[in-house]
């Protein structure tokens, strides 16, 4: 647990020391199934800070380039970066304790457990016991949860679910938050309020975020990168995207007309 | 030459028993899901109808193993799957504990009635030569039966209305019932075709092995593993695994002690997990049935 | 229903310290009430609880359903009868019969986690392993199966095993009720080793490693060694419940690998209730007795009332019995909700 900790402090030094590192990089990442490529070599670089969406059609590849990246998916083919040091082969507990969390695309939390035991258990991984009990605290009021903290997670809604799995990734304060479709199954205020919570994560934790809602990808988004047949597509701003005529036709368009 | 040729025969002989004890649980585990701790009881059954028909009821023997303990073990099956088994589709580690008590009293029922011991049935037909070697006519036809059986079993499943609808329901019962299917009625029977096959094996293995209330324990390990072992696939995984396995003990046992095959069977399973967690079926025959 | 819940705290408190005083008042009191039979008996008993124990341990609360925890029982009994037979002092057998089990486990669990298999592929290996020991137990009755001093006597099992001594003197063995505060002795240890256990960080982690693995592998938590070690401190409870097992009648024999009884310790946690300490206890000295009991009645056929009784039990107890008792308890008891939300009438009941 201390290795951990030094690990993540030692990881922090080096990358602001080197800030022209990409906090992420891949190279040639390939994830085959049978005959077909999930993911097409792709060759993705973000800086640290940055905020940027994935989109793109069902099937693009988002969640398999997560799952890749996160070593929940043995990729195929190349190599994966996390400021400057290769984590390609890392196991996945391994990679979520250099410091990426990431929230999966159905949520993924411990249900028969209470919503306060779900994130003290990720807190303890870090923290002390008293302190842990702190952080659980602050997690549970930044999140608006404190009103649910002694009930069973497997009986909420779909929307606190994804709170409370964003809170467990938040306690462990990562360097990097992946994201997959965080407002799925959220009521509107949810979305909206989801919105300023990802703005303030933003502005200590670089964060890459799935979306299908185009409303939300625009509230929030910088630079965003467009996955096509497992594929980058292009990369771009929101503004000159919503220009791009083949980015309409493949999936803006799409949405549009729907 | 004679010792290859019964070697051969010998093998041929423990893939046959192997995979004959195994296809009903093939389909009450493998295809339904259902943990039936009481598979070795339901082949005690089908051992016991064969013995009684044949020897207090003076029954031809033939007619006995190949109709009547199917049938007897069958309706048994209905009725256990009527009244106990249905209450716990889906759960599956609660039908552990079902069907433990299930074999437990089905242990009881027979030695109230027969008592611990009972005359056994002796094979039928003669023996014939291989060399120096007497090899008893009976294995070489229950080869041949096991062959015909899973050819059997593979075209209901396959080219049959009842044997499609089955493995409907069994992948997806929410769907089928929408469909107009009574999944019950399917799981009923699925069950009965399961429990009747398996009483079919008891009464064919019979006249070539001991016949007591208990001996359902010998079975119940050897078939759950190879039926596992031959992953998802549940027929063809089952005849593939029992292939293996079989070989496995059977050249073992006849090197060694058969004691060495049993361990030798277990330690290939453990192996063969190993690299194939999914089972056979799972990597290899893949969309086989 | 959560093992952890809040909900429950007041049970759980309550519940801990009653068996607690149940277990104390046991130990003290057992040698007093007990003629020297049913003493022989109870510690047995005693030491198939500390089975139970590990099993519920590790499949309630570690999510890891073994199938196989009597292979572990079984070899902490044999490696006590060996080493004893050739060392003659019980003090190295003893802490052996603990931590060869408790390796046996780590290896096995090595092979099982690290490889990343299924959990179905748990369950069938310790069968398949468990079986591999019994079949190679039942072979050994040649003579040219010794260990050191001791031979393994194959299906007739080893008898007139030396029992334990005073730490240091061969000579001076535990008398029966010696050996019953002992057995006694590492039950509370056990049980309140594993509560404190399942309130620290790692007990937790267990849990939450049952409730989802992949979640808590993104949270940091390396769950194949915490699944190791959940699995490892099982084996080597089960080699300690099956030490004390053969100081009942200085007497093992391969049985202890066979199905049936592997079946069993997975029968006593269900029937007492997955995911609690006390119910695989309950479960297991429940249908101890009652296999004692009916064993007694010579006329009656063990196996039908048994079996009866068991599918009778499944379709009406189907949570096993401690969870069902708390659910009982909480509709007819409302005071003893733990959130507080007993009505009025309760309260008064209480007071």
């Amino acid at each position: 647990m201390t290795d951990a900790a030094t690990e993540t402090t030692s990881g922090t030094a080096t990358g602001q020391t080197a800030g022209a590192v990409p906090i992420l990089e891949t190279h040639g990442l390939t994830m085959r199934f049978g005959g077909v490529v999930a993911v097409d070599d792709v060759d993705f670089s973000m800086a640290e800070g940055e905020l940027r969406c994935l989109i793109g059609p069902n099937g693009a590849g988002k969640s398999t380039f997560f799952k890749c990246l996160t070593h929940q998916y043995k990729a195929s083919a190349g190599r994966v970066r996390f400021r400057g040091t290769d984590i390609t082969g890392s196991h996945t507990y391994q990679i979520a304790r250099r410091g990426i969390g990431i929230k999966t695309q159905v949520p993924s939390v411990f249900d028969g457990l209470s919503v306060h035991e779900n994130i003290w258990v990720a807190a303890r991984r870090h923290h002390g016991r008293r302190e842990a009990n702190r952080i659980v605290d602050e997690i549970l009021e930044r999140l608006r949860l404190e009103g649910h903290a002694r009930r069973v997670v497997g009986q909420l809604a779909h929307g606190e679910r994804q709170r409370v799995e964003l809170g467990t990734v938040l306690t462990g304060e990562p360097e990097l938050i992946l994201l997959d479709e965080p407002t799925a199954g959220m009521t509107h205020e949810e979305v909206n309020q989801t919105t300023d919570l990802i703005r303030e994560i933003n502005r200590t934790t670089s964060l890459i975020v799935v979306e299908h809602d185009m409303q939300f990808i625009k509230a929030i988004a910088e630079r965003v990168t467009v996955f096509h047949q497992g594929a980058i597509l292009i990369e771009d701003t929101m503004a000159n995207l919503e220009k791009n005529q083949q980015v309409r036709d493949i999936y803006l368009g799409k949405q549009h007309a729907a | 030459m004679d010792t290859a040729a019964l070697l051969i025969i010998e093998v041929l002989n423990g893939i046959a028993s192997l995979a004959l004890a195994c296809a009903g649980l093939a389909i009450i585990f493998g295809m339904m899901r259902v943990i039936n701790f009481a598979h070795g009881e339901f082949m005690m059954l089908g051992a016991y109808t064969t013995v009684v028909c044949t020897k207090t009821l003076g029954i031809n023997i033939w007619i006995s193993m190949l109709i009547i303990s199917p049938i007897v073990v069958g309706i048994i099956g209905i009725i256990v799957e009527r009244t106990f088994i249905r209450f716990f589709y889906g759960r599956m580690i609660d039908t552990l504990i079902a069907t433990w008590g299930l074999s437990l009293l089905l242990i009881g029922i027979v030695t109230a009635i027969f008592g611990n011991i009972i005359e056994g049935v002796s094979a039928p037909m003669g023996s014939f030569e291989v060399g120096i070697y007497n090899v008893a006519q009976y294995r070489m036809v229950l080869i041949g039966i096991v062959i015909l059986l899973f050819i059997g079993i593979f075209l209901v499943l396959t080219r049959t209305k009842l044997g499609l609808i089955a493995r409907g329901t069994m992948q997806n019962p929410a769907q089928a019932s929408v469909l107009g299917i009574s999944t019950q009625r399917v799981y009923m029977v699925t069950f009965a075709l399961g429990a009747a096959l398996t009483g079919l094996a008891g009464g064919l293995l019979a006249p070539i092995s001991q016949v007591i209330p208990t001996a359902g324990a010998a079975y119940v390990a050897q078939t759950f593993i190879t039926v596992i072992t031959g992953g998802t696939g549940a027929v063809t995984g089952t005849l593939v695994a029992s292939g293996v396995f079989g070989t496995v003990r059977q050249l073992l046992s006849y090197e060694f002690t058969p004691v060495l095959g049993g361990v030798g069977l277990l330690i290939v399973a453990v192996v063969l997990l190993r690299l194939l967690p999914q089972g056979i079926t799972g990597k290899i025959f893949r969309r086989s049935l | 229903m959560t093992v952890l819940g809040v909900n429950l705290r007041n049970w759980e408190t309550w519940g801990t310290i009653l068996v607690g005083i149940a277990m104390v008042v046991l130990l003290f009191a057992g040698p007093h009430i007990f003629d020297l039979f049913l003493l022989f008996k109870v510690t047995l008993f005693v030491a198939m609880a500390i089975l139970a124990l590990s099993m519920g341990f590790i499949w309630g609360y570690g999510g890891i359903l073994c199938f196989g925890q009597s292979a572990f029982y079984g070899l902490g009994a044999y490696t006590y009868a060996i080493a004893v037979g050739n060392i003659g002092e019980s003090t190295a057998p003893f802490l052996l019969a603990i931590v060869v089990p408790g390796a046996f486990a780590a290896l096995l669990g090595y092979f099982v986690f690290y490889g990343r298999l299924s959990d179905v592929y748990l369950a069938v290996v310790t069968l398949a392993v468990t079986l591999i020991l019994y079949n190679f137990m039942r072979s050994t009755a040649g003579e040219e199966y010794v260990i050191g001093a001791q031979r393994l006597m194959g299906f007739n099992g080893i008898s007139s095993i030396q029992p334990i001594n005073w730490p240091g003197d061969g000579s001076a063995w535990l008398l029966p009720d010696e050996i019953f505060h002992l057995a006694m002795f590492c039950l509370i240890a056990c049980y309140f080793g594993l509560k404190l256990l399942n309130r620290s960080h790692f007990g937790r982690v267990a849990v939450a490693i049952r409730e989802n693995e992949l979640r808590a592998e993104l949270l940091g938590y390396d769950v194949r060694l915490h699944k190791l070690q959940t699995f490892t401190i099982g084996g080597a409870m089960a080699g300690l419940a099956g030490c004390l097992g053969v100081n009942f009648n200085s007497f093992v024999n391969p049985d202890v690998f066979a199905l049936n009884f592997a079946a069993e310790i997975i029968m006593w946690t269900l029937i007492g209730g997955l995911g609690t300490l006390v119910g695989p206890m309950i479960g297991c000295i429940g249908l101890l007795m009652l296999k004692f009991e009916i064993g007694q009645q010579q006329i009656t056929n063990t196996y039908l009332i048994f079996g009866g009784i068991i599918m009778l039990f499944v379709l009406l107890v189907p949570a096993g019995l401690l969870p069902t008792a708390r659910q009982l308890g909480e509709r007819y008891l409302p005071m003893l909700r733990a959130d507080g939300a007993g009505d009025g009438r309760g309260r008064e009941a209480a007071q």
